[in-house]
């Protein structure tokens, strides 16, 4: 019940944008993300927008997990 | 997709597991409090890499599953009444109440239509202006300023045959409630990731505080569900606990104040029954004075009829038992016979969410 997807804002009309997700465009209110703009990432829940996506966040914990040093090897 | 398959790499996820391996010294038992957790868990495969000392206990964090057999009941009976359409999320349209369901009714000739978003049930109201259209809210703090947002704009349209019946709950709450019932021991939270980009991660603070109970707020990928368990066993291991967030690129430490507000402006809260859990202090949402006219409480007389008598089974069903983390399915009677997701009893196998169609879906065989 709770899922929600990130999908990308590809056009705005007042409060209502067309998202991509997977080649699929969905219709999706930005009442909740009024600051959201064309090109962000946004997730998608029950035709709302919830959130934007931080991208720095997004890359930062995937790249600090390629640094994470594997204890098992180092012991 | 971008952004979700990233998230998914086998690589990165034996490394977070081999640390996982490495650090975790103590039993423990993690509660997953999210039913999207538990589908995400059970479908990564993720509960049979754990080494044995960590155990993940799913929560109630399936709204499907907790709303009660007399919500169920209302939105049921209002069904029936003339000139009615029941508009109603996927999720809630088989599950039980006490004599029927939404899709009995429906099978009986009531106007039932599954939406996606709140939105459709809307659209639904302004094309049939003649019918009263009723719209089942359910849905926790993910859901609910979807919710608040439509109605706001039914009000903003005087949209005069717009009602909801509002069955929303709140999360933080029902993790409390687990915590006093001390049914069960938890060690750590993995806290709802959809939940708290709507509420943040300071509603959980009195869980570390006042519990010492870690808690993390964790994305639905592979990758977020270990690096999630990993930052909660650093913290058992540590013997500090805090609140975190491992789900960064969709939760700010504030949460989404738009939504909020709209939350705000639309619900109070109030004391709210749960399935199997059982009446929680300030734990759902009614509609303010301002939004009254759109509760169905405000419009229609609903009457359940007395006559109509819970199937013996649901007796034996352990849905309650579950729901608290305190029993798991294989340990009901029910289970895997009489109760499966083609003919379910509980609400727990239901839903998709639900823990017992999760054990079903990907449990272990040897535990069915």
């Amino acid at each position: 019940m709770c899922l929600a997807i990130p999908a990308k804002i590809i056009n705005i009309t007042e409060d209502m944008a067309e998202v991509e997700l997977s080649g699929v465009i969905r219709e999706a209110s930005l009442v909740l993300t009024p600051d959201a703009k064309i090109g962000d990432y946004v997730l998608l829940h029950a035709g709302f927008a919830i959130q934007v996506l931080n991208e720095q966040e997004a890359v930062k914990l995937l790249e600090d997990l390629e640094f994470l040093e594997n204890i098992s090897e180092i012991s | 997709m971008k952004y979700l398959d990233e998230y998914r790499c086998p690589n990165l996820a034996k490394k977070i597991l081999d640390n996982i391996k490495a650090i975790s010294k103590q039993e423990i038992k993690l509660m997953e409090v999210c039913g999207t957790h538990t589908v995400a868990i059970f479908r990564s495969g993720i509960r049979n890499i754990l080494p044995d000392n960590i155990s993940l206990i799913s929560g109630p964090g399936c709204p499907v599953c907790v709303t009660s057999k007399e919500d169920i009941d209302k939105a049921i009976a209002i069904s029936r009444q003339k000139d009615v359409i029941l508009a109603t999320y996927g999720d809630m349209f088989r599950v039980p109440g006490s004599f029927s369901s939404l899709e009995k009714e429906k099978a009986n000739g009531a106007d039932v239509r599954v939406i996606y978003s709140s939105l459709d049930a809307l659209k639904i109201a302004r094309k049939n202006p003649q019918k009263k259209l009723v719209l089942m809210g359910i849905g926790f703090e993910t859901t609910s300023p979807t919710v608040a947002s439509t109605i706001i704009t039914a009000k903003k349209e005087n949209l005069r045959n717009f009602y909801v019946l509002v069955c929303h709950k709140v999360i933080p709450p029902a993790m409390k409630a687990i915590l006093d019932s001390g049914e069960i021991m938890i060690n750590g939270f993995i806290c709802p990731g959809h939940v708290s980009t709507i509420i943040g991660s300071h509603p959980y603070e009195f869980i570390a505080r006042d519990y010492n109970v870690g808690c993390v707020i964790t994305g639905f990928e592979p990758i977020d569900i270990l690096q999630g368990i990993l930052m909660l066993i650093q913290m058992i291991e540590s013997g500090y606990a805090k609140v975190d967030i491992e789900y960064r690129r969709f939760v700010r430490a504030d949460g989404n104040p738009i939504a909020l507000k709209l939350m705000d402006e639309v619900f109070r809260v109030c004391d709210s029954n749960w399935r199997g859990l059982g009446m929680i202090p300030k734990s759902g949402l009614e509609l303010r004075d301002e939004y009254i006219m759109f509760d169905v409480k405000s419009s229609f007389d609903i009457e359940i009829d007395s006559n109509d008598k819970s199937e013996e089974e649901n007796l034996q069903c352990m849905c309650g038992e579950i729901l608290k983390g305190v029993r798991i399915p294989p340990d009901c009677r029910l289970f895997g016979n009489l109760c499966t997701p083609d003919t379910p009893i509980g609400p727990c196998m239901v839903s998709s969410e639900g823990t017992c169609a999760a054990y079903f879906k990907y449990g272990d065989i040897k535990n069915r």
